[in-house]
């Protein structure tokens, strides 16, 4: 593994009132609100799907997913484009605020909790200045997020 | 993220692709081999040279990457070929059947590689077979005397030519005996006025093939020793020269290049984005009143026919021939016959006939079921086969070509054929036909593409588990192919296949069901009616069914049957758009509105969707939009079950805010 002291640039953004972190090397780019194409049959965290330049690119309501109130945003909301464990998608949030670079020893594993959507697709914690940053694991949660084959 | 091109596993890859070709080509040689043994006559060396440089190559770059399985098993069969060379004549085509597979088995320890599992056991065995009776008369040939390519530097002395000697000679020796390259060398050569005409300038520096060994070229120079500086130097061999057979024009090919089919696919893209953008400009600018006779137009025009080409073009680079699919049919073929006792051939035409590489994977199942059939099936037993004044070898034969902007493949037996009283027999068994009904003999072929029906009367491990040829026939169908069968009894069945040449582009329409794009595969559509005008029937709990030109067909409200509204009442200026499935069976979709009618280029879903039923893949409409492909046969099945789920599209927008 990387060691401690190596530099982790994460990207921040809002859900809410709830702050979260990607790893900034899974984010492949952001794109402004565009709506989503429903999928017939899915979960209702999957928001539908986008044109990516001729991809066809599945979108995570992602306050739905991890079980916070829905975003209230609408067309001001922004889309992360990400890619982990070989699958691509879309994270609807409600801005993206900054980026944080953390060494990785400060990265700390969340303590075991009672698990809920949330917990699951958490892969790490960390203080910057006093407040408390939640890191996303963005491989849990889109190897997760498959629709069921019915 | 960690570092996803990793050089070695890059290296790997380009290892295993050429694998690929090298089994090929070793299984090319190996049938022009059986050919030649079966027709009696001679075999030309050249051949067995190349089932020997695909081994040598294969065993070279396994080596390289430590893949040991694989090397000693190439190595065990290079050294058989080895033995082959020598007595050729003697094989029969047995042994023959032995190297096929053997050459099966070296693709086995390829793929094992590959995939990183455990490769397949067995090897040895084989191996023994082959070598047994060989061995025995040849004894090992390994030892291979040391051979070039071959550098020399060759500098006459002075004393060459004034004992009456010439330098040409053995140049011309040396030209004749391979030397590919001949350089002069006159740095030593001094001006006009030094020149002193006695004396030796020159030297030559020369490159000599590589199948002479030292003492055939340090021979030539027997009379010029100790007259001349000889330098004979063993040329370090350059990286792809790991071959000690000559190379000549059969494994020659047009300059080819590996790419990474993920490029390529995001090649399609951009060019199927390209397209639409160029339409979206051409729809702006016909909305502001373009004249059509004006430069600009023309200019516009240009740009669509440039697209267009684009587009042709990257399907082109998509297409590949099908030989590498029907040789995988040759090795199911050889172990099905060996599994059944029943010897038979596979006869190969047009196998250069490309077609998509999405066709080609989906392809391999149907066939491998209808090959497998057709021995199990078609085929009678050696001894049956002879009582009929028959060769008591099979012969299948599997043909591609192109007809029509469509990919034909032609499957065919020269077997007992269909035996209609026994299809008939069990189709009147199973309730699909009654004892009265009158059926032309094609008709009754044709039963055999009803689910449950196979009319093989034992088991056997092969085929005839009752998922034969309904399952290749939906297939197929999948492909947006059709297959249709001609059987003659006592001379066998052929069966025929139509499909498109590419999956990535197809006609649809483009309907609009409650605020949402939907298309329908233009292939599936019979027609298209106002709702209003059909005579609708109801039927069962709450199913309706429509009569159109004297069928019924079931109707399927699209909207509810996607979850994107509750069932309930259609609207009075709905659409119905009349369907035919694979099974024949009709389907009427109710839709909104008719938008458009035209080709449209295929998204695949797969990959983080999981499979939606009733949607089998999805476009990009010209304004940007994404529209799913509907699948009127899986419509038609998922209705029943989508009336349970509670949570429809619209559902879920009220759902959302109360959260």
């Amino acid at each position: 593994m990387s060691d401690a002291g190596e530099i982790v640039e994460l990207l921040a953004f809002r859900l809410g009132e709830e702050r979260f972190c990607v790893d900034v090397t899974a984010v492949r780019e952001l794109r402004s609100w565009g709506r989503p194409t429903p999928l017939p049959h899915a979960p209702a965290y999957l928001s539908g799907v986008i044109n990516l330049r001729g991809t066809i690119l599945p979108v995570l309501d992602l306050a739905t997913r991890l079980g916070l109130p829905p975003l209230a945003g609408g067309d001001r909301n922004v889309i992360i484009v990400a890619e982990a464990a070989g699958q691509s998608a879309g994270l609807i949030v409600d801005a993206v605020s900054d980026i944080h670079r953390v060494e990785r020893g400060a990265l700390e594993a969340p303590p075991a909790m009672a698990s809920d959507g949330q917990t699951v697709c958490i892969s790490a914690l960390s203080l910057i200045g006093d407040q408390m940053v939640r890191v996303l694991d963005l491989a849990a949660l889109l190897s997760t997020t498959v629709v069921d084959a019915a | 993220m960690t570092d996803r091109r990793d050089p070695m596993s890059e290296l790997k890859a380009g290892f295993f692709a050429e694998c690929a070709e090298r089994i090929e080509q070793l299984q090319d040689a190996l049938v022009t081999f059986g050919e030649s043994v079966g027709g009696g006559g001679t075999v030309d060396p050249e051949v067995i040279n190349t089932a020997f440089r695909a081994i040598h190559s294969i065993k070279g770059g396994a080596g390289a990457f430590g893949l040991d399985a694989l090397v000693r098993f190439a190595h065990g069969l290079e050294s058989v070929f080895d033995l082959v060379r020598g007595e050729q004549a003697d094989l029969t085509s047995w042994q023959i059947n032995d190297l096929m597979r053997a050459s099966d088995h070296l693709a086995d320890l390829i793929d094992a590689a590959r995939d990183g599992i455990t490769a397949p056991p067995g090897g040895d065995d084989i191996l023994g077979t082959l070598s047994a009776p060989a061995s025995a008369i040849m004894p090992a040939l390994e030892a291979s005397p040391l051979t070039g390519p071959w550098t020399l530097r060759f500098r006459p002395h002075t004393a060459l030519y004034a004992s009456g000697n010439d330098a040409l000679f053995p140049l011309l020796a040396l030209r004749e005996l391979g030397a590919t390259e001949i350089r002069c060398d006159v740095a030593a050569l001094p001006d006009l006025a030094a020149l002193d005409p006695e004396e030796a300038y020159l030297g030559w520096t020369l490159t000599v093939s590589a199948e002479r060994n030292e003492t055939e070229i340090a021979e030539l120079f027997d009379f010029v020793i100790g007259l001349c500086d000889l330098a004979i130097l063993r040329k370090p061999p350059t990286t792809n020269a790991i071959t000690d057979a000559p190379r000549t024009q059969a494994s020659e090919t047009s300059p080819t290049m590996r790419v990474d089919l993920e490029r390529i696919d995001r090649l399609m893209n951009v060019v199927g984005e390209l397209a639409i953008g160029q339409s979206i400009l051409a729809q702006s600018l016909a909305e502001i009143g373009l004249d059509r006779q004006s430069q600009l137009a023309e200019r516009l025009d240009t740009l669509t026919g440039l697209t267009r080409d684009l587009q042709d073009s990257v399907m082109t680079i998509r297409a590949q021939p099908v030989k590498p699919l029907f040789q995988r049919m040759g090795r199911v073929l050889r172990e099905t016959s060996a599994a059944l006792g029943k010897p038979a051939r596979l006869v190969l035409e047009g196998e250069t006939t490309e077609v998509d590489r999405t066709v080609i994977e989906r392809l391999s199942d149907p066939l491998m079921h209808m090959i497998r059939n057709a021995v199990d099936h078609g085929l009678e037993s050696p001894s049956a086969r002879l009582a009929s004044q028959k060769p008591s070898e099979g012969t299948i034969t599997l043909a591609a070509a192109h007809r029509a902007g469509r990919l034909v493949i032609e499957l065919h037996d020269d077997g007992r054929g269909l035996d209609r009283n026994r299809i008939r027999a069990k189709a009147e068994d199973r309730g699909l036909i009654s004892k009265g009904d009158i059926l032309s003999g094609t008709a009754i072929d044709e039963l055999i593409f009803h689910p449950g029906l196979s009319t093989c009367e034992s088991l056997s491990n092969v085929s005839g588990r009752g998922v034969g040829m309904d399952v290749v026939k939906t297939a197929i169908s999948r492909l947006g192919g059709r297959i249709s069968i001609a059987s003659e009894p006592g001379w066998g069945t052929r069966f025929t296949l139509s499909l498109p040449l590419t999956l990535a582009v197809m006609d649809g329409m483009v309907v609009s069901v409650t605020g949402q794009m939907l298309v329908i595969p233009i292939a599936a559509i019979l027609e298209t009616a106002a709702l209003r005008t059909l005579d609708r029937r109801a039927a069962g709990y709450d199913d309706e069914l429509v009569r159109i030109r004297g069928a019924f067909a079931k109707l399927i409200d699209v909207s509810a049957a996607l979850g994107i509204r509750r069932p309930g009442h259609l609207p009075d200026n709905a659409i119905a758009v009349l369907t035919a499935s694979e099974d024949g069976s009709r389907a009427a979709l109710i839709v909104d509105a008719v938008i458009d009618q035209r080709q449209i280029v295929v998204k695949s879903l797969r990959g983080g969707f999981g499979s939606i039923p009733g949607i089998s893949a999805a476009t990009i409409l010209g304004d940007g939009q994404i529209a799913f492909i509907c699948d009127p046969g899986e419509l038609a099945r998922t209705l029943p079950v989508d009336r349970n789920q509670p949570a429809t599209v619209e559902d879920r927008k009220c759902q959302m805010p109360a959260r």
